[in-house]
């Protein structure tokens, strides 16, 4: 016959490839909780939002917390350093977009779009760098050009919005997810 | 033949050691067997019942008992009692937790109490005690244990528990000493229990509008201790079906691939 | 059978590879065209699943390590707060391991009373047998260690009277066995530094199983499998290949297997626990009944069984060692006790000793059996089982072995096989 050169599956092929196929499955279903274990667990996800009181923070004070192990920056912003960071157009930044959890990625940014209320600034403090953590910038004790931070790892500076102006961080100090829940209280996360 | 001999020997041995020994008072009553939702491989837990056995732990047993291994987020997690989020925060915001030290480095105020905040998600429930010494002080010497695996640091389980909470109503036997401040529990090693009966009729209140009687709430809140002790054992016992179904179906098909394969063979 | 290959390389690639490491050919040569026996049966599949066990203990324990702390005061909320209760599926991962254990004993009994039946320890395979018998007591030190290390009363105290069996050379020369076990806590007592370090040779020996399993698989392959009719393999008419004929057998039965291990895991993972292991270890407290793992039971009966401290670690330790002189101490010229109808019947009541003293041990001290009134102490069973144990390997191996006629064997494997397939 013309098709005996490319033979049916027998039963007998099928019945092999059925069981091999179902003790892979099998395996990688296994694999999971082999995998996942190395997630997060429900301990740290507890700790993933979590509430800070800003009361007690002065103005021109940056206060750190640690949130999602990572450093918090919530500093409170003079009006020089509000004005400051408001005159710059976005144009001559290395990065343009906010970087802003709670808006839409391609925002512009500004300053505006940096912050909910112009006094509150909240950073998550890790340089978009390789991950130090930039030292803040104060009247008393300037840190780099920019009045913001300073990360002394390579040297990468931002100004008082916390947006990049000199590498080689290519990006601005990412702003977390956050809310007010009061006006003395943010939840993050 | 010969060879069944000593095996029935062994076993006719084995048998008749199971014969119960004389009377004796302080040895404790055989445990009560009830009925649990979440018996067997089917079981899950009643989520209603659990929802008022912690109640009932925190409106009774937690004035002396810990549940240290216990976080207020497991109390919204699935297979628990079915708490929203909202609900466990406020559950948890409704403990005062040892704060941290505050900017001046204190965790005492002035009149020397610990400074305390209130409970997030992440916290587990705080002892009634600061430490093991404190609660000792309490109760006379004696310790109350952590709650947090009862249910399966006592053999016999959860009818162990539900027994020694519903066996105070019973009278010692005649001539049974109750030794000095202890209480009688015929479910106890020694039956001299050093816990007075935490559960009466009518101890708690259920929104629910189910009966509150001693049964009821024993039953409730070793279910809620069993939950403690055991809190993943809804997902358990739904994968153990998952996985012996695929595991039928597996050993099946190589059954079939051994048959074929060997069919020539023997 | 070893010797001559029949690998032929695939692909410009792996005629490569063969003439620079032959990891191909091994393979082929081991687990593809191996010539096995045409009549293993289903206690020959235990080889397969006690490697499967091996795997899945190294897997999940190596996970365990992740998460678990080896610190006197963390271990146990490492264990039963952090890995039961927080990690994502470490229930699973550390039921899997806890059972693993049990799973992993219960096959090794089978796969060595299965070569204790069919004579495997018998020449050409002396060297098998005891790789075998190291390998069993690697086994029990691991699981010794392994279970001291979530911390609880049973962990703790039962750490404490395996290490004390030390002591019992105090009586050899003064002060030695102390000195030892003080050495062995880093302590004056069990604690923080001996636990330290049990989790480190828990981590250890599990890889040094794996080596000698390997020397295991490889003395296996130089004289090939023994079978249940206990005659040699006399021609390729006698074997099989061992893929697919036995890569498909062992699949089966150790799907089967799992079966088992999963109900345990899954519906009853406290099963072979012990309640006193949910509360944390307390140096100050000792729970009323110190019961080992079912595993060590009958060798604890044992133990318990003599009243003189140092002549009952001498005849635990016997027991183990008695297992090395199997070899020597069988004078008879048929391996398998289907020809031997005297030892037969002497090996079923070798098993029904080891799971009477395995009941013993699991009973208190001072219990005591009654029949029809007439009260039994159970430490009379145990002297009455621990005599039978030595009197197996000492006196009716090798004088049965004498004795006893055996039943005519078999032409060959082939003839056997093939003859019972006529029949049917
Ligand atoms: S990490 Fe900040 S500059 Fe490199």
């Amino acid at each position: 016959m013309a098709t005996a050169t490319k033979p049916e599956p027998t039963r007998r092929d099928f019945l092999y490839l059925a069981t091999g196929a179902v003790g892979a499955v099998g395996a990688a279903f296994a694999a999971w909780p082999f995998i996942d274990q190395m997630n997060p667990t429900s301990a740290v996800l507890a700790l993933a939002s979590i509430e800070v009181d800003i009361s007690s923070i002065q103005l021109g004070q940056q206060v750190v917390f640690k949130w999602r192990g990572h450093p918090l920056f919530v500093r409170r912003r003079t009006p020089k350093e509000i004005a400051e960071a408001r005159a710059v157009p976005v144009s001559e930044l290395i990065d343009p977009v906010a970087r802003n959890a709670n808006l839409p990625d391609s925002a512009p940014a500004t300053d505006a779009n940096r912050e909910f209320k112009p006094e509150w600034l909240v950073l998550v403090g890790v340089c978009t760098h390789l991950g130090c953590t930039p030292t803040v910038s104060t009247p008393q004790s300037p840190q780099g050009d920019y009045g913001g931070w300073l990360c002394h790892c390579h040297g990468s500076q931002y100004d008082t919005a916390g947006r990049v102006r000199k590498g080689p961080a290519p990006q601005n100090l990412a702003v977390p997810p956050y809310s007010f829940t009061s006006d003395t209280k943010i939840k993050v996360g | 033949m010969k060879i069944a001999l000593p095996l029935a020997a062994v076993v006719l041995g084995i048998s008749l050691c199971a014969a119960a020994s004389a009377e004796d008072t302080s040895a404790p009553l055989p445990i009560k067997h009830m009925q649990w939702s979440f018996d067997g491989p089917f079981g899950t837990y009643d989520q209603a019942s659990l929802q008022r056995g912690f109640q009932i732990y925190k409106e009774v047993c937690s004035a002396c008992h810990s549940l240290n291994l216990v976080a207020f987020h497991d109390l919204a997690a699935p297979g628990g009692p079915g708490f929203t989020e909202a609900q466990a925060k406020a559950i948890a915001a409704g403990y005062k937790i040892p704060a941290e030290p505050n900017e001046q480095g204190e965790i005492f105020d002035a009149k020397g109490n610990r400074l305390t905040r209130p409970g997030i998600l992440a916290d587990h429930f705080p002892p009634p005690f600061p430490n093991e010494q404190a609660a000792r002080l309490a109760f006379g010497g004696a310790l109350p244990p952590d709650l947090s695996l009862i249910v399966k640091a006592r053999a016999g389980g959860p009818n162990y528990v539900y027994s020694i909470l519903t066996g105070f109503a019973q009278r010692p036997p005649k001539g049974f000493k109750v030794l000095d401040g202890k209480f009688y529990n015929p479910y106890f090693p020694g039956r001299n229990i050093s816990m007075p009966p935490p559960l009466m009729d009518g101890t708690v209140t259920f929104s629910d509008g189910t009966p509150n009687n001693v049964a009821q709430e024993a039953h409730d809140v070793v279910t809620f201790l069993s939950w403690a002790s055991e809190p993943n054992l809804d997902q358990r016992h739904r994968m153990g079906l998952e996985v012996m179904a695929f595991l039928v179906l597996l050993s099946g098909l190589l059954f079939l691939s051994y048959r074929k394969i060997w069919k020539d063979e023997h | 059978m070893a010797g001559h290959s029949t690998y032929v390389p695939a692909s410009g690639f792996e005629r490569w590879l063969d003439s620079r490491l032959p990891i191909m050919r091994l393979m082929h040569d081991t687990m593809t065209t191996f010539p096995t026996p045409r009549n293993l049966n289903i206690w020959y599949t235990f080889g397969g699943i006690l490697t499967f066990c091996l795997a899945v203990q190294i897997v999940t324990g190596i996970v365990l390590a992740m998460h678990y702390v080896p610190s006197a005061d963390l271990a146990f909320n490492s264990v039963e707060g952090r890995i039961m209760r927080e990690v994502n599926y470490g229930w699973l991962i550390r039921y899997i391991h806890a059972n693993g254990a049990s799973m992993f004993f219960f096959a090794v009994y089978i796969h060595m009373f299965r070569g204790l039946y069919y004579g495997s320890y018998k020449a050409p395979r002396e060297v098998l047998w005891l790789l075998g018998v190291l390998i069993y007591v690697l086994m029990m030190a691991t699981a010794f260690f392994g279970y001291v290390l979530p911390w609880g009363q049973m962990s703790f105290w039962g750490a404490t009277v395996i290490t004390s069996l030390f002591s019992a050379l105090d009586q050899v020369i003064p002060h030695l066995g102390s000195a030892i076990t003080t050495w062995l806590w880093g302590d004056f007592a069990v604690g923080d530094a001996t636990l330290n370090r049990f989790f480190s040779l828990h981590y250890l020996l599990p890889f040094v199983i794996a080596g000698v399993v390997g020397l295991h698989i490889w003395a296996l392959h130089v004289p090939g499998n023994n079978n249940p009719l206990g005659i040699d393999v006399k021609g390729p008419q006698d074997t099989l290949p061992f893929h697919p004929y036995y890569t498909v057998k062992d699949a089966f039965y150790l799907s089967l297997f799992i079966m088992l291990f999963a109900a345990f895991v899954f519906f009853a993972p406290d099963f072979f626990g012990n309640p006193d292991n949910a509360i944390q270890a307390n140096p100050l407290v000792t729970p009323p009944d110190i019961v080992p793992e079912w595993y060590l039971l009958p060798f604890y009966a044992m133990l318990r069984s003599i009243p003189q401290k140092l002549i009952g670690v001498l005849v635990l330790v016997g027991a183990l060692l008695t297992l090395a002189f199997i070899p020597w101490l069988d004078t008879s010229k048929v391996r398998s006790c289907r020809f031997r109808p005297l030892m037969k019947q002497c090996f079923w009541l070798l098993v029904a000793d080891c799971v009477m003293l395995g009941y013993v041990g699991s009973q208190s001290a001072d219990a005591a059996l009654s029949l029809g009134g007439m009260q039994l102490p159970l430490v009379w069973l145990a002297r009455l089982g621990t005599a039978y144990y030595y009197g197996f390997f000492w006196l009716i191996m090798p004088i049965v072995g004498l004795i006893e006629t055996p039943k005519a064997l078999p032409e060959s494997i082939a003839k056997a096989v093939l003859g019972a397939k006529a029949k049917a």
